[in-house]
């Protein structure tokens, strides 16, 4: 089984750590990873804001960089759902039947992390440790686009020691949406202001997703607010273990687990 | 004249507006609350709710493949008993006929209800020009008409104000129009709705013309359906001698017995009822029951403009019930009137583009007014796929022959993703980010980023990407 990763160019340039925490955990669990360095991004911006030529040109890369591997896991609902959602129909737009045809043969190949690890690897318990409270933001591309339903919430509930909070309005968009923040920075920033009040509200010390763009949207609404709440990707909560212990500079929950 | 929202910004600008606005937001967050609770719990008893959706969703898509044959249908049972049908191709014509038909009977104030169309070819306005006064009849649409207001959503026009200020209006504006407000009126419910009860009744006795919407048309029997939740819609199709319905060619249902999925479908999905408390239907004229006179104007403006987008035709299946709007987040913070039409919220978003064409800037925004979070998408009872229309429509913004274009957002575009489909030079700009990630101001950055600073942070770029790390360490085993 030859598994790579997409790591996606967010991630890459901004969030490493997510991926060097996929590299961790898929390692742990038997996983043998491969980065192909071709890699860039999966064109989603493109096809959002409605470049369809460019969209395809970058599935056509894609294709060429992934199809040898037998799976490709990807840190993210919103990326790892473009090679299902819309290559083809970007393919189709430029009338490129042997892209439709590669697309659609790789597509199913494609996972995201979340549902490689409950359905491809089928497990739960990941052997995870972290004794913090958190809380998570379920992103609209998990909910809709790719769906992973309630596996993000198995797998937290799964960790030892942690003092998971449910989010208040969770199924509420964060108001990133790509380009939207940039086109509509007024509503975008009342959606945002609403869903980092929610976050406080939980009292938590870490905000989780499977979605670092999302992420650094309420994110970067906490941090300019002055609020110290954490926001890190599912991943990396996952990835950490009994001998890593807490992660230094968060309190530690008051749960059974943690006294 | 009636305000209209002729000229109107485009959405991000006016949205503006919505967005700093405390007391609308504070309306309109209420209001969308409530709606969504009610309709969340009265959906959640129809265990069959998905496959109403499928019949709904079937049936209107066999009206619009064969609409043209519908259509003559519909004219040939409406004539057989006893109405005359009228065609209007745009919004001009739509209001010459109607005005002919108005001013042909003599009279100078006529009474409106469940009338969107309306609002959307902007008839008051035309009819005021030759002297003839239209009332709107239905409380929250009344309340817009009164305020000299513009609505802000399908169902509940008047969403985006509390009982305080609708108070304030019926005092100073109902003696102008008519019947003065109560003395002492407070802003307590029940004595709101009687003000407007006493104000409205009297024009209901009165009027000799209405002009009315229809929520469905009913082709197999030539019938029009209007659903209400107040009566007034009753009082206005029965009391008249003279009923104008105008109706959007869209509005057809095939058979009598379709009936039986939309309705189950509209309330529900609209207020959170079981059922409407009023369901009108009227068919020709009978005589010495009812209007004596009936004219049906089938109304076009755009309609077959829509039909003929092959992704966007399904816009075309709304039966108007507003779900998506109280769903919608964008639509929460700005209220409807920041989307510049009667039809606010995702349906407005990808209506009014498939109506008018996406090649002004109001538009052409409109497709852009979406997170595409894709919470509409679940609602709607007619299953429209609204962020595959978005996208589409988006497309058609971002490279059809629409005169608005996006140069400096397609050059970027163009250019980032010729970077990242050379892996040399991807991993050369992510090399460059993290050098110059010291550099990138963190409170404001420059140019178009700029409005998405204003409340955010830019995360810390860091000095390794993953891929440096990756080279470095081939994954964390060296
Ligand atoms: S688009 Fe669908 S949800 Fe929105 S008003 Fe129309 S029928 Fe209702």
């Amino acid at each position: 089984m030859r598994t790579a990763l997409f790591v996606t160019c967010l991630n890459d340039a901004l969030f490493p750590r997510s991926g060097q925490a996929a590299v961790s955990l898929l390692r742990r669990l038997g996983v043998e990873v491969d980065f192909p360095s071709g890699q860039s991004c999966c064109g989603q911006m493109h096809w959002n804001t409605g470049y369809r030529a460019e969209t395809a040109r970058l599935a056509r890369h894609f294709v060429d960089v992934f199809e040898g591997y037998d799976a490709v896991v990807v840190p993210s609902a919103s990326c790892g759902g473009m090679p299902a959602e819309a290559y083809a129909l970007a393919a189709e737009s430029v009338g490129d039947a042997g892209l439709v045809r590669d697309v659609r043969a790789l597509a199913p190949r494609v996972h995201e992390l979340t549902t490689y690890l409950t359905d491809v690897l089928r497990v739960e318990d990941v052997g995870a440790y972290f004794p913090h409270r958190v809380t998570y933001h379920p992103t609209c591309h998990s909910l809709r686009a790719a769906p992973v339903g309630d596996r993000p919430y198995r797998l937290l509930r799964a960790v030892r020691g942690i003092d998971f909070v449910e989010l208040p309005a969770q199924e509420e968009c964060c108001g990133f949406g790509g380009t939207f923040s940039v086109k509509n920075p007024a509503v975008s920033g009342a959606m945002n202001g609403d869903k980092a009040r929610h976050v406080l509200e939980t009292g938590a010390a870490v905000l989780a997703a499977v979605d670092n763009s999302c992420l650094m949207n309420i994110g970067g609404r906490l941090a300019r607010d002055g609020h110290g709440v954490r926001p890190m990707h599912l991943v990396e909560i996952l990835a950490r273990t009994p001998e890593d212990g807490p992660l230094p500079g968060l309190p530690v929950a008051a749960t059974e687990a943690n006294r | 004249m009636s305000r209209t929202f002729v000229g109107w910004p485009a959405f991000p600008e006016a949205a503006v507006a919505a967005t700093s606005d405390e007391q609308l937001r504070a309306n309109v967050t209420r209001a969308t609350g409530t709606i969504r609770a009610k309709r969340a719990r009265l959906v959640a008893e129809r265990p069959d709710w998905e496959d109403l959706r499928d019949s709904a969703a079937a049936l209107k898509n066999d009206v619009l493949a064969h609409l043209d044959s519908y259509l003559l249908q519909v004219e040939q049972k409406v004539t057989a008993a006893g109405g005359a049908v009228h065609w209007a191709r745009d919004a001009a014509e739509a209001n010459r006929i109607v005005t002919d038909l108005v001013r042909a009977t003599g009279e100078r104030e006529i009474v409106k209800v469940k009338s969107m169309l309306t609002e959307e070819i902007g008839l008051d306005n035309a009819l005021e020009e030759v002297g003839i006064s239209a009332r709107e009849t239905d409380l929250a649409a009344a309340i817009v008409q009164l305020g000299d207001d513009l609505p802000s959503h399908v169902v509940v026009p008047a969403l985006h104000r509390n009982r305080a200020e609708i108070r304030d209006i019926f005092v100073r504006e109902m003696g102008r129009h008519g019947r003065p407000a109560p003395e002492g009126l407070t802003d307590d419910p029940p004595q709101l709705a009687e003000a407007a009860r006493l104000h409205m009744r009297e024009k209901f006795l009165k009027a000799k013309v209405a002009v009315s919407g229809a929520n469905f048309l009913v082709a197999e029997t030539g019938t029009a359906v209007v659903v209400e939740s107040e009566g007034n819609g009753r009082m206005c199709l029965t009391l008249a001698d003279t009923l104008i319905s105008l109706v959007g060619i869209e509005k057809i249902v095939p058979r009598w017995q379709d009936l039986e999925v939309f309705l189950q479908l509209l309330a529900r999905n609209a207020t959170g009822e079981r059922m409407a408390p009023y369901t009108t239907t009227w068919t020709g004229v009978i005589p010495g029951d009812g209007p004596q006179t009936f004219h049906l104007v089938l109304v076009d403006n755009g309609r077959t403009r829509a039909l003929a987008d092959e992704v966007g035709r399904q816009a075309l299946r709304c039966i108007r019930c507003g779900a998506c709007m109280n769903i919608c987040p964008v639509y929460e913070r700005t209220g409807g009137q920041a989307y510049g039409s009667v039809y606010p919220g995702p349906i407005g978003a990808i209506l009014n583009p498939l109506l008018k064409g996406p090649d002004d800037p109001q538009t052409a925004s409109l497709p852009y007014a979406s997170s595409l979070c894709g919470a509409c998408n679940d609602v709607c009872p007619v299953r429209i796929r609204f962020t595959d229309v978005l996208l589409e429509l988006r497309h058609q913004v971002a490279e059809g022959d629409a005169k608005v274009k996006h140069p400096a957002e397609k050059a970027a575009l163009r250019a980032v993703g010729a970077v990242m489909d050379h892996p040399a030079a991807w991993n050369a700009a992510v090399r460059a980010a993290g050098k110059a990630g010291p550099l990138v101001p963190k409170n404001r950055l420059p140019g178009p980023l700029g409005g998405w600073t204003d409340s955010r942070r830019t995360p810390d770029i860091p000095k390794e990407s993953f891929r440096a790390w990756w080279k470095r360490t081939e994954g964390g085993s060296r």
